[in-house]
Protein backbone atom coordinates (compact mmCIF):
# COMPACT_ATOMS: atom_id res chain seq x y z
CA UNK A 1 0.00 0.00 0.00
CA UNK A 2 1.27 3.48 -0.72
CA UNK A 3 1.21 6.19 1.93
CA UNK A 4 -2.13 7.59 0.79
CA UNK A 5 -3.74 4.16 0.93
CA UNK A 6 -2.23 3.54 4.36
CA UNK A 7 -3.70 6.81 5.61
CA UNK A 8 -7.11 5.98 4.14
CA UNK A 9 -7.11 2.53 5.76
CA UNK A 10 -6.01 3.92 9.14
CA UNK A 11 -8.65 6.65 8.93
CA UNK A 12 -11.26 4.01 8.05
CA UNK A 13 -10.31 1.97 11.12
CA UNK A 14 -10.45 4.99 13.40
CA UNK A 15 -13.80 6.18 12.03
CA UNK A 16 -15.23 2.69 12.40
CA UNK A 17 -14.11 2.52 16.03
CA UNK A 18 -15.42 5.99 16.89
CA UNK A 19 -18.70 5.25 15.11
CA UNK A 20 -19.03 2.12 17.23
CA UNK A 21 -18.79 3.82 20.61
CA UNK A 22 -20.94 6.76 19.49
CA UNK A 23 -23.60 4.33 18.22
CA UNK A 24 -23.87 2.78 21.68
CA UNK A 25 -23.36 6.03 23.63
CA UNK A 26 -25.81 5.03 26.40
CA UNK A 27 -23.38 2.18 27.20
CA UNK A 28 -20.10 3.95 26.51
CA UNK A 29 -20.41 7.62 27.37
CA UNK A 30 -23.25 8.05 29.83
CA UNK A 31 -22.42 5.47 32.56
CA UNK A 32 -18.88 6.73 33.27
CA UNK A 33 -20.16 10.28 33.41
CA UNK A 34 -22.82 9.35 35.94
CA UNK A 35 -20.38 7.29 38.03
CA UNK A 36 -17.89 10.15 38.14
CA UNK A 37 -20.63 12.61 39.08
CA UNK A 38 -21.42 10.33 42.01
CA UNK A 39 -17.73 10.37 43.03
CA UNK A 40 -17.73 14.16 42.90
CA UNK A 41 -20.88 14.40 45.01
CA UNK A 42 -20.08 11.74 47.59
CA UNK A 43 -16.28 11.74 47.89
CA UNK A 44 -15.56 15.28 46.80
CA UNK A 45 -18.49 17.17 48.24
CA UNK A 46 -19.90 15.23 51.21
CA UNK A 47 -16.86 13.37 52.55
CA UNK A 48 -14.32 15.78 51.08
CA UNK A 49 -15.70 18.72 53.05
CA UNK A 50 -14.72 16.84 56.24
CA UNK A 51 -11.33 15.70 54.92
CA UNK A 52 -10.13 19.24 54.47
CA UNK A 53 -7.13 20.08 52.33
CA UNK A 54 -4.50 17.85 50.77
CA UNK A 55 -1.16 19.40 49.88
CA UNK A 56 -2.84 22.75 50.55
CA UNK A 57 -5.57 22.11 47.99
CA UNK A 58 -9.26 21.42 48.65
CA UNK A 59 -10.02 17.70 48.59
CA UNK A 60 -12.51 18.17 45.75
CA UNK A 61 -9.88 19.82 43.56
CA UNK A 62 -7.32 17.21 44.61
CA UNK A 63 -9.37 14.25 43.38
CA UNK A 64 -10.48 15.82 40.07
CA UNK A 65 -7.29 14.90 38.11
CA UNK A 66 -7.37 11.37 39.54
CA UNK A 67 -10.98 10.84 38.60
CA UNK A 68 -10.43 12.17 35.08
CA UNK A 69 -7.45 9.86 34.71
CA UNK A 70 -9.42 6.93 36.11
CA UNK A 71 -12.09 7.51 33.45
CA UNK A 72 -9.50 7.74 30.70
CA UNK A 73 -7.76 4.53 31.80
CA UNK A 74 -10.85 2.37 32.22
CA UNK A 75 -12.61 3.61 29.08
CA UNK A 76 -9.58 3.37 26.80
CA UNK A 77 -8.92 -0.14 28.02
CA UNK A 78 -12.46 -1.45 27.93
CA UNK A 79 -13.24 0.13 24.55
CA UNK A 80 -10.49 -1.72 22.73
CA UNK A 81 -10.90 -4.90 24.75
CA UNK A 82 -14.61 -5.18 24.00
CA UNK A 83 -14.45 -3.85 20.45
CA UNK A 84 -11.66 -6.14 19.30
CA UNK A 85 -13.08 -9.13 21.11
CA UNK A 86 -16.49 -8.47 19.51
CA UNK A 87 -14.73 -8.41 16.17
CA UNK A 88 -13.17 -11.76 16.98
CA UNK A 89 -16.45 -13.14 18.26
CA UNK A 90 -18.44 -12.00 15.22
CA UNK A 91 -15.50 -12.95 13.00
CA UNK A 92 -15.53 -9.50 11.44
CA UNK A 93 -11.83 -9.38 12.27
CA UNK A 94 -11.53 -11.48 9.10
CA UNK A 95 -12.57 -8.42 7.09
CA UNK A 96 -9.34 -6.80 8.18
CA UNK A 97 -7.19 -9.90 7.92
CA UNK A 98 -8.06 -10.60 4.28
CA UNK A 99 -7.33 -7.00 3.32
CA UNK A 100 -3.85 -5.73 2.46
CA UNK A 101 -3.77 -3.48 5.55
CA UNK A 102 -0.58 -4.01 7.50
CA UNK A 103 -1.01 -5.16 11.08
CA UNK A 104 0.30 -1.90 12.50
CA UNK A 105 -2.60 -0.09 10.83
CA UNK A 106 -5.10 -2.52 12.38
CA UNK A 107 -3.49 -2.09 15.79
CA UNK A 108 -3.20 1.68 15.32
CA UNK A 109 -6.85 1.97 14.33
CA UNK A 110 -8.09 0.16 17.42
CA UNK A 111 -5.69 2.03 19.70
CA UNK A 112 -6.57 5.48 18.38
CA UNK A 113 -10.27 4.59 18.54
CA UNK A 114 -9.91 3.44 22.14
CA UNK A 115 -7.91 6.52 23.07
CA UNK A 116 -10.62 8.67 21.45
CA UNK A 117 -13.23 7.18 23.74
CA UNK A 118 -10.99 7.47 26.80
CA UNK A 119 -10.25 11.11 26.02
CA UNK A 120 -13.90 11.79 25.15
CA UNK A 121 -15.09 10.43 28.48
CA UNK A 122 -12.23 12.28 30.19
CA UNK A 123 -13.46 15.50 28.60
CA UNK A 124 -17.04 14.84 29.75
CA UNK A 125 -15.81 14.18 33.30
CA UNK A 126 -13.74 17.38 33.17
CA UNK A 127 -16.82 19.34 32.13
CA UNK A 128 -18.85 17.72 34.93
CA UNK A 129 -16.13 18.62 37.44
CA UNK A 130 -16.64 22.32 36.66
CA UNK A 131 -20.02 22.05 38.41
CA UNK A 132 -18.15 21.20 41.62
CA UNK A 133 -14.85 23.05 41.50
CA UNK A 134 -12.74 25.44 39.46
CA UNK A 135 -9.22 24.78 38.30
CA UNK A 136 -6.85 25.99 35.66
CA UNK A 137 -4.11 24.02 33.95
CA UNK A 138 -0.75 24.46 35.59
CA UNK A 139 1.17 22.90 32.70
CA UNK A 140 -1.24 22.51 29.73
CA UNK A 141 1.23 20.74 27.44
CA UNK A 142 2.28 18.28 30.13
CA UNK A 143 -1.35 17.62 31.06
CA UNK A 144 -2.25 16.91 27.46
CA UNK A 145 0.82 14.74 26.86
CA UNK A 146 0.21 12.61 29.95
CA UNK A 147 -3.48 12.06 29.29
CA UNK A 148 -2.95 11.18 25.62
CA UNK A 149 -0.05 8.84 26.36
CA UNK A 150 -2.03 7.14 29.13
CA UNK A 151 -5.05 6.70 26.85
CA UNK A 152 -2.81 5.17 24.17
CA UNK A 153 -1.06 2.89 26.66
CA UNK A 154 -4.27 1.44 28.08
CA UNK A 155 -5.80 1.08 24.64
CA UNK A 156 -2.84 -1.09 23.65
CA UNK A 157 -3.19 -3.06 26.88
CA UNK A 158 -6.88 -3.61 26.12
CA UNK A 159 -5.96 -4.86 22.66
CA UNK A 160 -3.54 -7.44 24.11
CA UNK A 161 -6.24 -8.57 26.54
CA UNK A 162 -8.72 -9.01 23.67
CA UNK A 163 -6.20 -10.89 21.53
CA UNK A 164 -5.65 -13.40 24.31
CA UNK A 165 -9.30 -13.61 25.36
CA UNK A 166 -11.25 -16.71 24.42
CA UNK A 167 -14.58 -15.72 25.98
CA UNK A 168 -16.27 -12.53 27.12
CA UNK A 169 -15.35 -13.22 30.77
CA UNK A 170 -11.69 -12.94 29.80
CA UNK A 171 -12.03 -9.28 28.90
CA UNK A 172 -13.56 -8.35 32.24
CA UNK A 173 -11.11 -10.20 34.50
CA UNK A 174 -8.20 -7.78 34.05
CA UNK A 175 -10.29 -4.59 34.47
CA UNK A 176 -11.99 -5.94 37.60
CA UNK A 177 -9.13 -7.69 39.34
CA UNK A 178 -6.12 -5.70 38.16
CA UNK A 179 -7.04 -2.33 36.71
CA UNK A 180 -9.58 -1.18 39.29
CA UNK A 181 -7.47 -2.03 42.36
CA UNK A 182 -4.36 -0.46 40.81
CA UNK A 183 -6.33 2.66 39.94
CA UNK A 184 -7.84 2.98 43.43
CA UNK A 185 -4.40 2.39 44.95
CA UNK A 186 -2.79 4.73 42.44
CA UNK A 187 -3.36 7.90 44.43
CA UNK A 188 -6.66 8.92 42.87
CA UNK A 189 -8.23 9.71 46.24
CA UNK A 190 -5.20 10.34 48.45
CA UNK A 191 -1.57 11.33 48.56
CA UNK A 192 0.79 8.43 49.19
CA UNK A 193 2.35 10.60 51.90
CA UNK A 194 -0.58 9.44 54.02
CA UNK A 195 0.54 5.81 53.76
CA UNK A 196 2.98 4.12 56.17
CA UNK A 197 6.52 3.83 54.75
CA UNK A 198 6.16 0.19 53.79
CA UNK A 199 3.00 0.84 51.80
CA UNK A 200 4.52 3.91 50.22
CA UNK A 201 7.31 1.72 48.85
CA UNK A 202 4.80 -0.83 47.61
CA UNK A 203 2.70 1.91 46.01
CA UNK A 204 5.75 3.08 44.07
CA UNK A 205 5.67 -0.06 41.92
CA UNK A 206 2.13 0.76 40.77
CA UNK A 207 2.46 2.29 37.27
CA UNK A 208 -0.90 4.04 37.54
CA UNK A 209 0.43 6.09 40.47
CA UNK A 210 2.88 7.73 38.07
CA UNK A 211 0.22 8.56 35.52
CA UNK A 212 -2.22 9.99 38.05
CA UNK A 213 0.47 12.08 39.71
CA UNK A 214 1.96 13.34 36.47
CA UNK A 215 -1.52 14.37 35.34
CA UNK A 216 -2.24 15.97 38.72
CA UNK A 217 1.01 17.88 38.44
CA UNK A 218 -0.03 19.18 35.03
CA UNK A 219 -3.32 20.47 36.43
CA UNK A 220 -2.55 21.43 40.03
CA UNK A 221 1.24 21.64 40.09
CA UNK A 222 1.60 19.03 42.86
CA UNK A 223 2.88 15.45 42.66
CA UNK A 224 4.04 12.62 44.92
CA UNK A 225 6.63 11.46 42.38
CA UNK A 226 9.16 12.97 39.94
CA UNK A 227 7.18 13.89 36.81
CA UNK A 228 9.97 13.42 34.28
CA UNK A 229 10.47 9.87 35.44
CA UNK A 230 6.75 9.28 35.10
CA UNK A 231 6.72 10.53 31.51
CA UNK A 232 9.66 8.34 30.58
CA UNK A 233 8.04 5.32 32.26
CA UNK A 234 4.77 5.83 30.34
CA UNK A 235 6.67 6.22 27.05
CA UNK A 236 8.66 3.03 27.73
CA UNK A 237 5.49 1.12 28.59
CA UNK A 238 3.89 2.32 25.34
CA UNK A 239 6.84 1.11 23.26
CA UNK A 240 6.98 -2.26 25.06
CA UNK A 241 3.23 -2.90 24.92
CA UNK A 242 2.96 -1.74 21.29
CA UNK A 243 5.81 -4.04 20.27
CA UNK A 244 4.26 -6.94 22.16
CA UNK A 245 0.81 -6.36 20.64
CA UNK A 246 2.23 -6.09 17.12
CA UNK A 247 4.34 -9.19 17.58
CA UNK A 248 1.30 -11.14 18.74
CA UNK A 249 -0.76 -9.81 15.84
CA UNK A 250 1.96 -10.73 13.33
CA UNK A 251 2.05 -14.23 14.77
CA UNK A 252 -1.73 -14.43 14.48
CA UNK A 253 -2.04 -15.06 18.20
CA UNK A 254 -5.70 -15.61 19.04
CA UNK A 255 -6.95 -14.92 15.53
CA UNK A 256 -5.26 -17.38 13.16
CA UNK A 257 -5.28 -21.14 13.41
CA UNK B 1 1.66 -17.98 -20.82
CA UNK B 2 -0.46 -16.13 -18.28
CA UNK B 3 0.19 -16.90 -14.63
CA UNK B 4 -2.61 -18.93 -13.04
CA UNK B 5 -5.01 -16.97 -10.88
CA UNK B 6 -4.09 -19.37 -8.10
CA UNK B 7 -1.19 -21.75 -7.97
CA UNK B 8 -0.66 -24.07 -5.02
CA UNK B 9 2.32 -26.37 -4.60
CA UNK B 10 2.94 -28.87 -1.82
CA UNK B 11 0.53 -27.13 0.53
CA UNK B 12 0.54 -28.75 3.94
CA UNK B 13 -1.28 -27.86 7.10
CA UNK B 14 -0.84 -29.61 10.41
CA UNK B 15 -2.94 -28.18 13.22
CA UNK B 16 -1.69 -27.84 16.77
CA UNK B 17 -3.44 -31.05 17.81
CA UNK B 18 -1.45 -32.99 15.20
CA UNK B 19 -4.31 -33.28 12.70
CA UNK B 20 -2.94 -33.17 9.15
CA UNK B 21 -5.60 -31.23 7.29
CA UNK B 22 -3.63 -30.87 4.03
CA UNK B 23 -1.08 -33.39 2.82
CA UNK B 24 0.96 -31.45 0.29
CA UNK B 25 -1.66 -30.57 -2.30
CA UNK B 26 -1.00 -29.08 -5.74
CA UNK B 27 -3.65 -27.05 -7.51
CA UNK B 28 -3.88 -24.56 -10.36
CA UNK B 29 -6.81 -22.32 -11.16
CA UNK B 30 -6.53 -20.55 -14.49
CA UNK B 31 -7.29 -16.90 -15.10
CA UNK B 32 -10.96 -16.37 -15.90
CA UNK B 33 -11.86 -19.87 -14.75
CA UNK B 34 -14.98 -20.79 -12.80
CA UNK B 35 -13.56 -23.50 -10.59
CA UNK B 36 -15.24 -25.83 -8.13
CA UNK B 37 -13.41 -27.13 -5.09
CA UNK B 38 -15.46 -29.96 -3.69
CA UNK B 39 -15.05 -32.33 -0.82
CA UNK B 40 -16.83 -33.70 2.22
CA UNK B 41 -16.77 -31.76 5.46
CA UNK B 42 -13.33 -31.85 7.02
CA UNK B 43 -11.70 -32.74 3.70
CA UNK B 44 -9.53 -29.61 3.68
CA UNK B 45 -11.46 -27.16 1.47
CA UNK B 46 -11.84 -24.41 4.02
CA UNK B 47 -8.29 -24.90 5.27
CA UNK B 48 -7.00 -24.48 1.71
CA UNK B 49 -9.03 -21.35 1.11
CA UNK B 50 -8.23 -20.08 4.62
CA UNK B 51 -4.52 -20.27 3.80
CA UNK B 52 -5.05 -18.52 0.47
CA UNK B 53 -6.78 -15.59 2.16
CA UNK B 54 -4.51 -15.49 5.23
CA UNK B 55 -6.98 -16.69 7.83
CA UNK B 56 -5.03 -19.91 8.38
CA UNK B 57 -1.25 -20.26 8.65
CA UNK B 58 0.23 -22.91 6.40
CA UNK B 59 2.73 -25.42 7.67
CA UNK B 60 4.57 -25.83 4.37
CA UNK B 61 4.18 -25.26 0.66
CA UNK B 62 3.82 -22.39 -1.75
CA UNK B 63 0.80 -20.31 -2.72
CA UNK B 64 0.88 -17.84 -5.59
CA UNK B 65 -1.95 -15.48 -6.50
CA UNK B 66 -1.54 -14.20 -10.06
CA UNK B 67 2.13 -15.10 -9.77
CA UNK B 68 2.64 -13.29 -6.47
CA UNK B 69 4.06 -15.53 -3.76
CA UNK B 70 2.11 -14.87 -0.55
CA UNK B 71 5.27 -15.45 1.47
CA UNK B 72 6.98 -12.61 -0.37
CA UNK B 73 4.25 -9.99 -0.80
CA UNK B 74 0.96 -11.08 0.71
CA UNK B 75 -0.35 -7.50 0.82
CA UNK B 76 0.02 -7.17 -2.96
CA UNK B 77 -1.54 -10.58 -3.53
CA UNK B 78 -4.49 -9.66 -1.33
CA UNK B 79 -5.47 -6.82 -3.67
CA UNK B 80 -6.44 -9.48 -6.21
CA UNK B 81 -8.53 -11.47 -3.75
CA UNK B 82 -12.17 -11.14 -2.80
CA UNK B 83 -13.49 -13.53 -0.17
CA UNK B 84 -17.03 -14.62 0.61
CA UNK B 85 -16.72 -16.93 3.58
CA UNK B 86 -19.03 -19.69 4.68
CA UNK B 87 -20.14 -17.96 7.88
CA UNK B 88 -21.40 -14.42 8.25
CA UNK B 89 -18.39 -12.42 9.32
CA UNK B 90 -19.47 -8.81 9.49
CA UNK B 91 -20.60 -6.71 12.41
CA UNK B 92 -24.32 -7.30 12.68
CA UNK B 93 -24.78 -3.85 14.18
CA UNK B 94 -23.22 -1.85 11.35
CA UNK B 95 -25.25 -0.37 8.55
CA UNK B 96 -25.22 -2.36 5.31
CA UNK B 97 -23.61 0.43 3.32
CA UNK B 98 -21.04 1.16 6.03
CA UNK B 99 -19.88 -2.47 5.94
CA UNK B 100 -19.11 -2.20 2.24
CA UNK B 101 -17.52 1.24 2.42
CA UNK B 102 -15.42 0.26 5.42
CA UNK B 103 -14.10 -2.71 3.49
CA UNK B 104 -13.21 -0.35 0.63
CA UNK B 105 -11.30 1.77 3.13
CA UNK B 106 -9.32 -1.26 4.24
CA UNK B 107 -8.09 -1.56 0.66
CA UNK B 108 -7.11 2.11 0.63
CA UNK B 109 -9.97 3.18 -1.65
CA UNK B 110 -11.05 6.78 -1.21
CA UNK B 111 -14.70 7.52 -0.52
CA UNK B 112 -14.94 9.26 -3.91
CA UNK B 113 -13.91 6.02 -5.60
CA UNK B 114 -15.75 3.62 -3.29
CA UNK B 115 -19.18 5.26 -3.07
CA UNK B 116 -20.25 4.87 -6.74
CA UNK B 117 -18.92 1.31 -6.78
CA UNK B 118 -20.79 0.51 -3.57
CA UNK B 119 -24.00 2.05 -4.94
CA UNK B 120 -23.76 -0.10 -8.03
CA UNK B 121 -23.12 -3.30 -6.09
CA UNK B 122 -25.98 -2.56 -3.70
CA UNK B 123 -28.31 -2.09 -6.67
CA UNK B 124 -27.01 -5.11 -8.60
CA UNK B 125 -27.40 -7.37 -5.60
CA UNK B 126 -30.82 -6.10 -4.58
CA UNK B 127 -29.69 -4.44 -1.36
CA UNK B 128 -30.26 -0.81 -2.30
CA UNK B 129 -33.42 -0.40 -0.23
CA UNK B 130 -31.70 -1.92 2.80
CA UNK B 131 -28.51 0.10 2.61
CA UNK B 132 -29.25 2.31 5.62
CA UNK B 133 -30.46 -0.47 7.90
CA UNK B 134 -28.39 -2.54 10.33
CA UNK B 135 -27.01 -5.75 8.84
CA UNK B 136 -28.73 -7.84 11.50
CA UNK B 137 -32.11 -6.87 10.02
CA UNK B 138 -31.31 -8.58 6.71
CA UNK B 139 -32.61 -12.01 5.77
CA UNK B 140 -30.11 -14.86 5.43
CA UNK B 141 -30.03 -14.53 1.63
CA UNK B 142 -29.48 -10.80 1.82
CA UNK B 143 -26.63 -11.29 4.27
CA UNK B 144 -24.97 -13.61 1.75
CA UNK B 145 -25.41 -11.02 -0.97
CA UNK B 146 -23.99 -8.37 1.35
CA UNK B 147 -20.86 -10.49 1.72
CA UNK B 148 -20.61 -10.80 -2.07
CA UNK B 149 -20.95 -7.01 -2.47
CA UNK B 150 -18.31 -6.49 0.20
CA UNK B 151 -15.94 -8.95 -1.47
CA UNK B 152 -16.31 -7.23 -4.85
CA UNK B 153 -15.92 -3.62 -3.72
CA UNK B 154 -12.22 -3.44 -4.61
CA UNK B 155 -12.67 -5.19 -7.98
CA UNK B 156 -10.78 -8.40 -7.17
CA UNK B 157 -9.52 -10.54 -10.02
CA UNK B 158 -10.02 -13.71 -8.02
CA UNK B 159 -13.22 -14.27 -6.06
CA UNK B 160 -13.41 -17.06 -3.50
CA UNK B 161 -16.93 -18.19 -2.71
CA UNK B 162 -17.09 -20.62 0.19
CA UNK B 163 -20.58 -22.12 0.06
CA UNK B 164 -22.18 -18.84 -1.00
CA UNK B 165 -25.67 -20.25 -1.47
CA UNK B 166 -25.96 -22.35 1.68
CA UNK B 167 -29.38 -21.79 3.20
CA UNK B 168 -30.56 -19.66 0.31
CA UNK B 169 -33.91 -20.40 -1.33
CA UNK B 170 -33.95 -21.73 -4.88
CA UNK B 171 -35.12 -18.54 -6.58
CA UNK B 172 -32.48 -16.45 -4.88
CA UNK B 173 -29.87 -19.11 -5.48
CA UNK B 174 -30.51 -19.02 -9.19
CA UNK B 175 -30.32 -15.23 -9.28
CA UNK B 176 -26.99 -15.44 -7.44
CA UNK B 177 -25.77 -17.99 -9.99
CA UNK B 178 -26.70 -15.61 -12.76
CA UNK B 179 -24.81 -12.80 -11.07
CA UNK B 180 -21.72 -14.96 -10.59
CA UNK B 181 -21.84 -16.09 -14.19
CA UNK B 182 -22.08 -12.45 -15.25
CA UNK B 183 -19.05 -11.24 -13.32
CA UNK B 184 -17.09 -14.26 -14.53
CA UNK B 185 -18.10 -13.70 -18.16
CA UNK B 186 -18.22 -9.91 -18.40
CA UNK B 187 -15.55 -8.81 -15.94
CA UNK B 188 -13.29 -11.84 -16.38
CA UNK B 189 -13.24 -12.46 -12.62
CA UNK B 190 -11.77 -15.86 -11.81
CA UNK B 191 -14.01 -17.64 -9.35
CA UNK B 192 -13.33 -20.50 -6.96
CA UNK B 193 -16.48 -22.02 -5.55
CA UNK B 194 -16.96 -24.53 -2.80
CA UNK B 195 -20.41 -25.93 -2.44
CA UNK B 196 -22.35 -28.90 -1.20
CA UNK B 197 -24.86 -28.43 -4.02
CA UNK B 198 -23.25 -30.48 -6.75
CA UNK B 199 -25.88 -29.32 -9.18
CA UNK B 200 -24.50 -25.83 -8.57
CA UNK B 201 -20.95 -26.90 -9.38
CA UNK B 202 -22.07 -28.75 -12.50
CA UNK B 203 -24.11 -25.81 -13.68
CA UNK B 204 -21.58 -23.05 -13.01
CA UNK B 205 -18.07 -24.41 -13.13
CA UNK B 206 -15.78 -25.42 -15.97
CA UNK B 207 -13.10 -27.10 -13.91
CA UNK B 208 -13.16 -29.01 -10.70
CA UNK B 209 -10.96 -30.42 -7.98
CA UNK B 210 -12.19 -32.93 -5.46
CA UNK B 211 -10.36 -32.98 -2.18
CA UNK B 212 -10.67 -35.76 0.34
CA UNK B 213 -8.77 -36.25 3.58
CA UNK B 214 -6.33 -33.51 2.74
CA UNK B 215 -5.49 -34.81 -0.73
CA UNK B 216 -6.67 -33.85 -4.19
CA UNK B 217 -8.30 -36.99 -5.54
CA UNK B 218 -9.42 -35.47 -8.84
CA UNK B 219 -8.53 -32.33 -10.74
CA UNK B 220 -10.02 -32.02 -14.19
CA UNK B 221 -12.74 -30.31 -16.22
CA UNK B 222 -16.36 -30.99 -15.38
CA UNK B 223 -16.90 -32.29 -18.92
CA UNK B 224 -14.04 -34.80 -18.62
CA UNK B 225 -15.20 -35.85 -15.22
CA UNK B 226 -18.71 -36.59 -16.36
CA UNK B 227 -17.41 -38.83 -19.13
CA UNK B 228 -16.00 -41.02 -16.38
CA UNK B 229 -19.47 -41.72 -15.13
CA UNK B 230 -19.99 -45.45 -15.87
CA UNK B 231 -23.51 -45.79 -14.69
CA UNK B 232 -26.43 -43.45 -14.38
CA UNK B 233 -29.42 -44.31 -12.25
CA UNK B 234 -32.93 -43.20 -13.08
CA UNK B 235 -36.13 -43.38 -11.10
CA UNK B 236 -39.14 -44.50 -13.11
CA UNK B 237 -42.66 -43.62 -11.95
CA UNK B 238 -45.09 -46.25 -13.14
CA UNK B 239 -48.70 -45.87 -14.20
CA UNK B 240 -49.74 -48.95 -12.19
CA UNK B 241 -48.21 -50.91 -9.31
CA UNK B 242 -46.08 -53.94 -10.16
CA UNK B 243 -46.27 -57.03 -8.00
CA UNK B 244 -42.97 -58.60 -9.08
CA UNK B 245 -39.74 -56.99 -10.19
CA UNK B 246 -39.51 -57.11 -13.99
CA UNK B 247 -36.32 -58.51 -15.48
CA UNK B 248 -34.69 -56.45 -18.23
CA UNK B 249 -31.92 -57.82 -20.39
CA UNK B 250 -28.79 -55.64 -20.07
CA UNK B 251 -30.13 -53.44 -17.28
CA UNK B 252 -30.19 -53.55 -13.51
CA UNK B 253 -33.55 -52.84 -12.02
CA UNK B 254 -34.54 -52.34 -8.37
CA UNK B 255 -37.95 -51.93 -6.86
CA UNK B 256 -38.19 -48.74 -4.82
CA UNK B 257 -41.87 -49.26 -4.08
CA UNK B 258 -44.88 -50.75 -5.85
CA UNK B 259 -45.09 -47.88 -8.33
CA UNK B 260 -41.46 -46.84 -8.62
CA UNK B 261 -38.43 -48.60 -10.06
CA UNK B 262 -34.76 -47.72 -10.03
CA UNK B 263 -33.06 -48.32 -13.39
CA UNK B 264 -29.25 -48.42 -13.71
CA UNK B 265 -27.96 -47.68 -17.20
CA UNK B 266 -24.36 -48.32 -18.17
CA UNK B 267 -22.52 -45.85 -20.36
CA UNK B 268 -23.24 -46.51 -24.06
CA UNK B 269 -26.46 -48.38 -23.42
CA UNK B 270 -29.58 -47.05 -25.12
CA UNK B 271 -32.50 -46.17 -22.89
CA UNK B 272 -34.82 -47.13 -25.76
CA UNK B 273 -33.96 -50.79 -25.13
CA UNK B 274 -35.12 -50.51 -21.54
CA UNK B 275 -38.40 -48.82 -22.50
CA UNK B 276 -39.06 -51.36 -25.24
CA UNK B 277 -38.61 -54.21 -22.77
CA UNK B 278 -40.81 -52.53 -20.19
CA UNK B 279 -43.52 -51.89 -22.80
CA UNK B 280 -43.33 -55.52 -23.88
CA UNK B 281 -44.03 -56.54 -20.28
CA UNK B 282 -47.02 -54.18 -20.14
CA UNK B 283 -45.37 -51.70 -17.81
CA UNK B 284 -46.16 -48.09 -18.56
CA UNK B 285 -43.73 -45.41 -17.41
CA UNK B 286 -45.26 -42.01 -16.59
CA UNK B 287 -42.14 -40.06 -15.76
CA UNK B 288 -38.42 -40.45 -15.24
CA UNK B 289 -35.74 -38.51 -13.38
CA UNK B 290 -32.14 -38.90 -12.29
CA UNK B 291 -31.80 -40.67 -8.99
CA UNK B 292 -28.97 -38.33 -8.05
CA UNK B 293 -27.16 -35.47 -9.69
CA UNK B 294 -24.60 -36.97 -12.10
CA UNK B 295 -21.70 -35.22 -10.46
CA UNK B 296 -22.99 -36.33 -7.11
CA UNK B 297 -22.65 -39.97 -8.10
CA UNK B 298 -19.03 -39.45 -9.09
CA UNK B 299 -18.36 -37.43 -5.98
CA UNK B 300 -19.71 -40.12 -3.71
CA UNK B 301 -17.72 -42.80 -5.49
CA UNK B 302 -14.50 -40.80 -5.17
CA UNK B 303 -14.86 -39.72 -1.60
CA UNK B 304 -16.69 -42.58 0.07
CA UNK B 305 -14.49 -44.91 2.02
CA UNK B 306 -15.47 -47.34 4.74
CA UNK B 307 -14.98 -44.81 7.54
CA UNK B 308 -15.33 -41.63 5.53
CA UNK B 309 -18.25 -39.45 6.41
CA UNK B 310 -19.54 -37.51 3.47
CA UNK B 311 -22.51 -35.32 4.02
CA UNK B 312 -23.34 -35.02 0.35
CA UNK B 313 -26.82 -36.32 0.09
CA UNK B 314 -27.22 -39.02 -2.48
CA UNK B 315 -30.97 -39.15 -2.11
CA UNK B 316 -33.20 -38.82 -5.17
CA UNK B 317 -33.13 -35.27 -6.33
CA UNK B 318 -33.24 -33.25 -9.48
CA UNK B 319 -33.56 -30.00 -7.60
CA UNK B 320 -30.96 -28.66 -5.23
CA UNK B 321 -30.91 -30.37 -1.91
CA UNK B 322 -29.51 -28.70 1.14
CA UNK B 323 -27.13 -30.62 3.31
CA UNK B 324 -25.53 -29.74 6.59
CA UNK B 325 -22.33 -27.81 6.37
Amino acid sequence: MNNRQLLISLWTMVVKEIRRFLRIWPQTLVPPSITMTMYFIIFGNLIGSRVGEMHGISYMSYIVPGLIMMSVITNSYSNVASSFFSNKFQRSVEEMMVSPMPNWVILGGFVIGGAARGLGVGLIVTLVSFFFTDFSLHHPLLTLSVVIMTALLFSIAGFINALLAKKFDDISIIPIFVLTPLTYLGGVFYSIDLLPDVWQNIAMINPILYMVNAFRYGILGISDIPVTGALIAIAVFIVVFWSLALWMLNRGKGIRS
Amino acid sequence: MAEPALSIRGLTKVYGNGFEALKGIDLDVGQGDFFALLGPNGAGKSTTLGIVCSLVQKTAGQVKIFGIDIDKDFAKAKYHLGVVPQEFNFSQFEKVEDIILTQAGYYGMSMKEAKPRSDRLLKDLGLWDKRSGAARMLSGGMKRRLMIARALIHRPKLLILDEPTAGVDIELRRSMWEYMRRINREEGTSIILTTHYLEEAESLCRNIAIINRGEIVKNTSIRELLTELDTETFLLDLAAPVETLPVLDGFELERVDAQQLSLSVRKGTSLNDAFEQLSAQGIKVLSMRNRANRLEELFVSMTSQPDASSDIDGAPSTSAKETAS
